[in-house]
């Protein structure tokens, strides 16, 4: 028992020096010097000020910007504190929440784009993501987005379109994951490209 | 579907090809002879008890005793965190509860989380608490199985079953830890954060703030997967961009979650001489995981009843991966998430990439039903091994039962005793799960960690006490933490390591004792499909049916609404 405790106590220290400081200290110094970008949170800047991260959604209200999906975290679209919805299959909260989503987005996009139905919505539009920080959106709400986006910019659609294909994230490999929209990386271009 | 069912398949070729290689490696890591030079000086600083032969109770003992160690230790540092250094974003102390439960999680291999990590952890205890024991944890599970081999494979000269502690060293320096950073190298390329800076403030496009967290991510993320620990340094797991950012990123850690669970069978074969054996159990534990990803991945493609009845789309286009879209991110779609729920259910990992709770129900009982089967699928690090030979044993009992003749296995006699530990072993965990749903069903004290009304709600409170019970980890992440239910959850986690763990041991050494029975004609085969399927229906019978009442109260009832 007493040469168990005392085997422990060494075990314990020696553990945690090399494992919980040495490992990640190479880690870290690896990934500081041969990755810088990605080990620092693929931060976005814009005339020298962090915008973002392109790994990181956030809050797109204004209709000449793409939006997100819905997000559950609070505030909305917070990577500093991510959360699950956590809505079951059966819940009347859910079903509350992507009435309204749906409600919301019909009255946003039907003065571009008539004739636009429930129907159309593709469902990550209307329910929220996991990490709550989504950075994507799928390809389908995109386009629905496309007629708004180019009418507010005084953009022809074709050119919107384009950036959509451009800010594509397609599967890895051709066949791992799912394609989807880069919304911050997308709004950025848009940006660059001007317009009112 | 078409798709996601080539993703599926190539997956699975992928996990076969390397986990039958690393399991050769293993069989030799634990079997050579020879140790080397930092092995010789770890050893010598621990001193006698490092030296030894030990019997399965000195084996148990340190394991134990270790365990308490640095249980006192994670429990501190979580307490003190506040007055320590390396806090960027100057985090308060854990609340008692939390850290208590949040201790007893991480040092069982288990990684229930009733916390926020971004929000709640400092770097300190994240790196050089958490992350430590997601190493040590997982040694430990597989020193443990490494020793209860050693004393199946045993053919006389004493009860040992090694040394604890050389075990402990070589399953960390020879196995977790070079694939860990093998891993985090790859993460990091793929954009999960690796950093001592702190948050980083941010001006959204329309003039916002956005709080940024980071930190020393893929060093955790890597061991978290590959030592079938599954707490992230996010709330949301691997849903969050910053720990899986890619859909590579992605199968790579669904790969490891699954890679040294399978690659244990492999060496448990090796070791004891018993490869077709070996096999079988490989092949049963890869059917369970079979039927569970087919039975998950159209279930989520199918949707939810609420988003089945709202009109949107949810038809899978090349435009939109549709579905049950809830919980779920773009990048992984629908088979991407019930692949990665069924593989880290089948193991006691624990990660998500999507959130459980908001599965349908048919899809959301397959993580729930894969736990209360223990596990074994091919479960935990280590522990999954060990409890897998307490269903074997019984198989081969109930198919004596059937001939007629004192079973044997593996060349030696299976007896009363050998029973009754297998039996506590497979037995144990379930009970308590069911019995702790029930206390935190009738209680008030309970029942204020419940999220969703309803069967659903139950459903909550049952994923709770089994995900703990079998040191899984996932969650059903509606269920909120109170202290009543933090306290109930640290009964589980310990009861629910140690049970098996000793009951293990004990087999190890007792079957370590025994004579060798040359096999006749007599013999039940334990090495052909008959084995195989007498195996699954043990472990369909025992487990399977203790769920079954419970399932009707909670996803069946739920899948039966409208």
């Amino acid at each position: 028992m007493l040469r168990a405790a005392l085997a422990s106590v060494v075990a314990v220290v020696v553990c945690t020096v090399v494992l919980g400081f040495g490992y990640p200290a190479l880690m870290t110094a690896f990934a500081q010097v041969a990755l810088p970008q990605q080990a620092n949170g693929s931060l976005i800047e814009r005339n020298g000020r962090v915008v973002g991260s392109s790994l990181a959604a956030q809050s797109f209200t204004w209709p000449r910007y793409f939006h997100e999906r819905p997000s559950a975290t609070s505030p909305a679209y917070n990577p500093a504190f991510t959360t699950f919805s956590n809505l079951g299959p059966t819940s009347p909260a859910l079903r509350k929440l992507v009435h309204t989503n749906a409600e919301a987005i019909l009255r946003l996009e039907r003065p571009y784009n008539p004739g636009l139905t429930i129907h159309d919505i593709p469902v990550d539009a209307v329910v929220p993501s996991g990490s709550g920080i989504d950075p994507e959106i799928s390809i389908a709400y995109a386009h629905l987005q496309a007629r708004r986006v180019a009418a507010v910019r005084h953009l022809p659609l074709a050119t919107v379109e384009e950036l959509i294909r451009r800010n594509t994230w397609g599967r890895t490999l051709g066949f791992l994951g799912e394609p989807g929209v880069n919304v911050l990386e997308l709004n950025l271009a848009l940006d660059k490209l001007g317009g009112t | 579907m078409g798709q996601g069912t080539a993703q599926i398949l190539v997956y699975a070729v992928v996990l076969v090809a390397l986990s039958y290689p690393l399991g050769i490696w293993m069989a030799r890591v634990y079997t050579r002879e020879k140790s080397d030079v930092v092995e010789r000086g770890f050893v010598r600083l621990l001193g006698r008890d490092a030296t030894t032969d030990q019997s399965w109770k000195q084996y148990g003992l340190s394991v134990v005793v270790f365990t308490v160690a640095f249980s006192a230790f994670l429990y501190g540092l979580l307490r003190l965190q506040g007055h320590l250094f390396l806090n960027p974003d100057h985090l308060p102390a854990v609340p008692w509860a939390v850290a208590l439960n949040t201790t007893a999680s991480f040092v069982t291999n288990t990684n229930w989380q009733y916390y926020a990590g971004e929000a709640t952890m400092s770097y300190l205890s994240q790196m050089a608490g958490l992350a430590v024991q997601q190493f040590v944890s997982a040694g430990v599970g597989l020193a443990v199985a490494a020793a209860v081999i050693r004393g199946i494979a045993r053919r006389g000269g004493g009860v040992g079953l090694g040394n604890f502690w050389r075990d402990l060293y070589r399953s960390i320096v020879y196995i977790l830890l070079p694939l860990s950073i093998l891993l985090a190298v790859v993460l990091i390329s793929q954009g999960v954060p690796q950093t001592f800076h702190g948050h980083v403030a941010a001006t959204t496009l329309q003039g916002a703030h956005q709080t940024i967290a980071r930190g020393p991510v893929a060093s955790m993320i890597s061991i978290k997967q590959l030592g079938t620990n599954g707490g992230g340094f996010y709330d949301s797991n691997s849903a969050v961009p910053f720990e899986n950012p890619t859909p590579l990123s992605n199968f790579l850690e669904m790969l490891s979650i699954l890679l040294i669970p399978f690659a244990q069978v492999v060496m448990f074969g090796r070791m004891v001489l018993a490869r077709r054996h070996a096999w079988v159990l490989y092949a049963v534990c890869f059917a369970i995981f079979a039927a569970g990803v087919s039975i998950a991945f159209p279930s989520e493609q199918h949707g939810s009843q609420v988003l089945r009845n709202s009109g949107v789309d949810i038809t899978h286009t090349a435009q939109q991966s549709g579905g049950n879209m809830t919980d779920k991110e773009i990048r992984f779609g629908i088979a991407d998430t019930a692949l990665w729920a069924t593989a880290t259910t089948d193991v006691s990992n624990g990660s998500v990439n999507g959130g459980h709770d908001a599965f349908t129900p048919a899809g959301g009982a397959v993580p729930l039903v894969n736990m209360f089967l223990g596990e074994v699928e091919p479960g935990g690090v280590g522990s999954g091994l060990y409890g897998l030979i307490f269903y074997v044993l019984i198989a081969v009992f109930v198919a004596g039962l059937m001939v007629g003749r004192t079973p044997e296995w593996l060349g030696k006699k299976i007896e009363a005793r050998e029973m009754k530990l297998a039996a506590v072993g497979a037995l144990a965990v379930p009970t308590m799960a069911l019995v702790l749903t029930a206390v935190a069903i009738v209680t008030p004290a309970g029942l204020a960690s419940v999220l969703n009304p309803g069967a659903h709600g139950f459903t909550e409170t049952l994923y709770a006490y089994t995900s703990q019970s079998n040191n899984n980890g996932s969650a059903f992440a509606g269920y909120g933490a109170t202290n009543f239910s933090a306290t109930l959850g640290t009964v589980a986690l310990y009861f629910g390591r140690f049970f098996p763990l000793l009951a293990g041991l004990a087999i190890g050494g007792s079957l370590a004792a025994k004579k060798v029975v040359p096999a006749s004609a007599g013999t039940f085969r334990t090495d052909g499909a008959t084995f195989g399927i007498m195996l699954l229906g043990v472990i369909g019978l025992t487990a399977g049916l203790m769920i079954l009442p419970a399932l009707t109260l909670g996803p069946i009832v739920e899948g039966l609404m409208h």
